[in-house]
């Protein structure tokens, strides 16, 4: 067939309407149509076309989450291979053990749970051994077996206190600094907000650090590391639409101080959402028996969160008096989340899930800190003169020497 | 000669359908019986109350090819002639095939047998006798037949030496005097060694004294054990006659009082040591079984790999007791059983 056998359809001149025109969605339907079908071939009968794999089966599984109740292991086991896997019998320590489980194969992507019936010992570790239908062996380490906490109404109290004494209370002693920010001069204002930006950025660096091991110790069936980048890209670009959408309001208002006020949403906002990842580290490492609770964990917390109540109240130190419903309400928001974080790390961890929310806290603190770079400019219009990068500097080192108190 | 592969593979299921048949009907009756044994068993398995495999899941012995309660008194006596010298000749024929075998409920293994079986047949002879081994490869991979007892050099079914390694397909004979009587074994000994051992290539080698012995109920047990992961480093499943906490679900049935007889050995691979502990009696231990008195009284023995020795014992009491390792790991793992006094 000649290549030219048709007539070349001729090029519309701009507006030119000549033509009869599909309707929009159609054009969109078609291709999406098209893309649906082939996608569907091939997923029927073009993988036959390339022969199978040289190999045999690949046989990756992982242990997602363990449960430790009296006499009983349990274990969610997540199938982050390509090929479905059989489990045929799971040994603890070097001694084969009775399960329950509602079925043995696990498809991909797909996660079936086991609960063994073995006596293990209050801070023994353990070393549980899947083997598959093939004879491959799938070692899962319990570094220091201690009973999973259930998930009752005393559980609950415990965490919401938890999350109080970290979360809520020192960012509500934080902000007990705003009489004084009111107060001081302009060039301190500027040094308070370039502190809280040492704080921020000391913030941001830890949780990063912290959650790429967490990620790292993941199965990696829905993500590792990219999780973090996700979660941060989402929440420092939501902030970022949060932020536009707040101001527009704001104009239309015309409301004087308007933008101080959002300014301290934007970081109670920020903090919050790394809070939510605190308490989730919190809550987590109190599950597997890793958390020291105790007056140390909590003065720890308390001071070193008390700098982010500092960070809220900073914006506001130009603002006319704000209410103290406001007040309450920014402290919640950067608080309260901590509460939540605890309750879903002692409840429902799992290394992804917690990768994002961390992440989610990066972006939100990256996002505070752009916002804040502003408000620290001397009149020269410089973000980074002497007392700007004295007050970052003791922001982190500030965050620095907290730190230490928390051996959580 | 020359031998069609798939001609000598139809074969080696011939002789393991063959041995099936001829087992049939104590196999159902194995099975009966462990159906009331399974019963007083019950307790026993699950989390404090010992080692077991997940409750309900067995092993398909029929598609094996063998059930570990019939290896146990399953002696291949082989065909026998008298040679003009007055000797007994006896002839055998073993073949190699590669078979998957499931070594513990669920868990299957790319095994290398003698005859479709691990361990492959307990040949048993007298002593004096001349014996002929037809071995007849049918596995993709080369092995040979290495017994242990006294042979000539070309006969010792070593790589590089008389026949050496018996190529896929090919067949050889190994021909030589049955001695000296007691407890021997058989394995290949390509290499590598640990692989071809660590596969399933081997099996017990019994030769009786000229007067022979006492009667009694005879059993011959292989320490054994199953790497499942190709790791070379210890193994995942242990057990006697291959399938693992076989004889906690099927006890071995014996009488009160009567003469019981273990012809037993370690085989075992990737573990330095084996070891065979008895609850509740005490037996007479006979070391390679190549004397005829006793060199201990004891209910535990300690065996290397390739040690093996004749236990003989009087049941004094009905009732259950538990055999396993005494290197409690194994014992975990599979390597436990119950003897069942009646």
């Amino acid at each position: 067939m000649e290549a030219h056998s048709h007539p070349q359809p001729h090029v519309d001149a701009p507006g030119s309407s000549s033509r009869a025109r599909l309707p929009t969605w159609a054009l969109g339907a078609i291709p999406l149509t098209l893309i649906v079908a082939a996608l569907a071939a091939l997923l029927t009968v073009g993988g036959d076309t390339l022969g199978k794999r040289l190999g045999p089966p690949v046989e990756e599984i992982a242990v997602e989450r363990t449960v430790l109740r009296p006499g009983e292991i349990e274990l969610t086991v997540r199938n982050t291979g390509p090929d479905p896997v059989t489990v045929a019998q799971v040994f603890v320590n070097d001694a084969y053990v009775d399960y329950a489980a509602s079925g043995n194969e696990i498809g991909r992507r797909g996660s079936e749970t086991f609960t063994l019936d073995y006596p293990w010992q209050q801070d023994s570790p353990y070393l549980v051994t899947l083997v598959t239908a093939t004879g491959v062996t799938v070692e899962h380490d319990i570094p220091l077996a201690v009973a999973t906490p259930s998930a009752d109404g005393g559980f609950y109290g415990l965490m919401a206190l938890l999350g109080t004494y970290v979360g809520i209370i020192p960012v509500a002693l934080g902000m007990l600094f705003l009489p004084f920010l009111r107060q001081v001069r302009e060039h301190w204002i500027r040094f308070f907000m370039a502190l809280t930006i040492g704080l921020l950025g000391f913030l941001a660096v830890d949780a990063y650090l912290e959650g790429t091991e967490i990620a790292e110790s993941g199965t990696g069936a829905f993500g590792g590391v990219e999780l973090l980048f996700v979660g941060a890209g989402a929440a420092y670009l939501g902030l970022v639409a949060l932020d536009r959408y707040l101001r527009a309001r704001g104009e239309r208002a015309r409301e004087a101080g308007a933008s101080a006020w959002q300014l301290s949403l934007l970081v109670a906002i920020g903090i919050g959402l790394h809070n939510l990842g605190e308490g989730l580290a919190i809550g987590s490492a109190y599950a597997v028996g890793e958390l020291a609770l105790g007056a140390f964990l909590v003065f720890g917390f308390a001071l070193h969160n008390t700098t982010e109540g500092l960070a809220i109240v900073a914006p506001l130190s130009a603002h006319r008096r704000p209410s103290l419903a406001r007040l309450a309400a920014l402290g919640l928001i950067a608080g309260a989340p901590a509460v939540a974080g605890a309750f879903i790390g002692a409840s429902a961890y799992n290394p992804e899930l917690a990768a994002l929310l961390i992440g989610i806290g990066i972006g939100a603190i990256v996002q505070v800190i752009v916002q804040l770079v502003p408000a620290i400019r001397d009149r020269a219009g410089r973000a980074l003169y002497p007392a700007s990068v004295g007050g970052i500097l003791t922001g982190v080192a500030v965050l620095y020497l907290t730190g230490l108190l928390i051996s959580a | 000669m020359k031998l069609d592969r798939r001609q000598l593979l139809g074969g080696g299921t011939l002789v393991a359908a063959g041995a099936l048949a001829a087992v049939g009907p104590r196999g159902e009756r194995a099975a009966a019986q462990s159906a009331a044994a399974g019963h007083a068993a019950m307790g026993h398995g699950g989390g404090a109350a010992g080692p077991t495999f997940r409750k309900g899941a067995t092993v398909d012995h029929r598609a094996n090819g063998f059930n570990p309660t019939d290896v146990l008194r399953d002696f291949d006596a082989g065909r026998t002639q008298r040679l003009a010298s007055g000797r007994t000749l006896r002839e055998w024929e073993v073949v190699a095939a590669d078979k998957e075998l499931e070594v513990a409920p669920g868990i299957t293994y790319p095994a290398w047998t003698y005859n479709g079986r691990v361990p492959g047949p307990t040949l048993r002879a007298h002593e004096g006798e001349r014996l002929r081994v037809r071995f007849v490869n049918g596995s993709e991979h080369p092995h040979t037949m290495h017994f242990h007892g006294i042979h000539p050099a070309e006969m010792d079914g070593v790589p590089g030496v008389g026949p050496g390694m018996i190529r896929p397909g090919k067949s050889v004979v190994y021909e030589f005097d049955a001695e000296p009587f007691g407890m021997h074994l058989y394995h290949c000994h390509v290499g590598p060694l640990a692989e071809h051992i660590a596969r399933g290539m081997y099996g017990a080698f019994i030769v009786d004294p000229r007067r022979g012995r006492e009667e009694a109920d005879e059993l011959m047990m292989m320490m054994n054990g199953f790497n499942t992961n190709f790791d070379a480093e210890g193994n995942q499943v242990y057990a006697v006659n291959s399938i693992a906490f076989h004889h906690v679900n099927e006890p071995i049935r014996v009488r009160r009082g009567e003469l019981v007889r273990i012809y037993l050995a370690n085989i075992l691979e990737y573990d330095p040591i084996n070891s065979f502990h008895l609850h509740g009696n005490f037996f007479d231990f006979y070391p390679t079984g190549t004397r005829l008195e006793p060199a201990d009284f004891t209910d535990t023995i300690g065996m290397v790999q390739g040690q093996r020795g004749i236990l003989e014992l009087r049941f004094p009491h009905s009732g259950m007791f538990m055999f396993h390792a005494h290197k409690t790991e194994f014992a975990e793992l599979g390597w436990m059983g119950f003897f069942e006094v009646v």
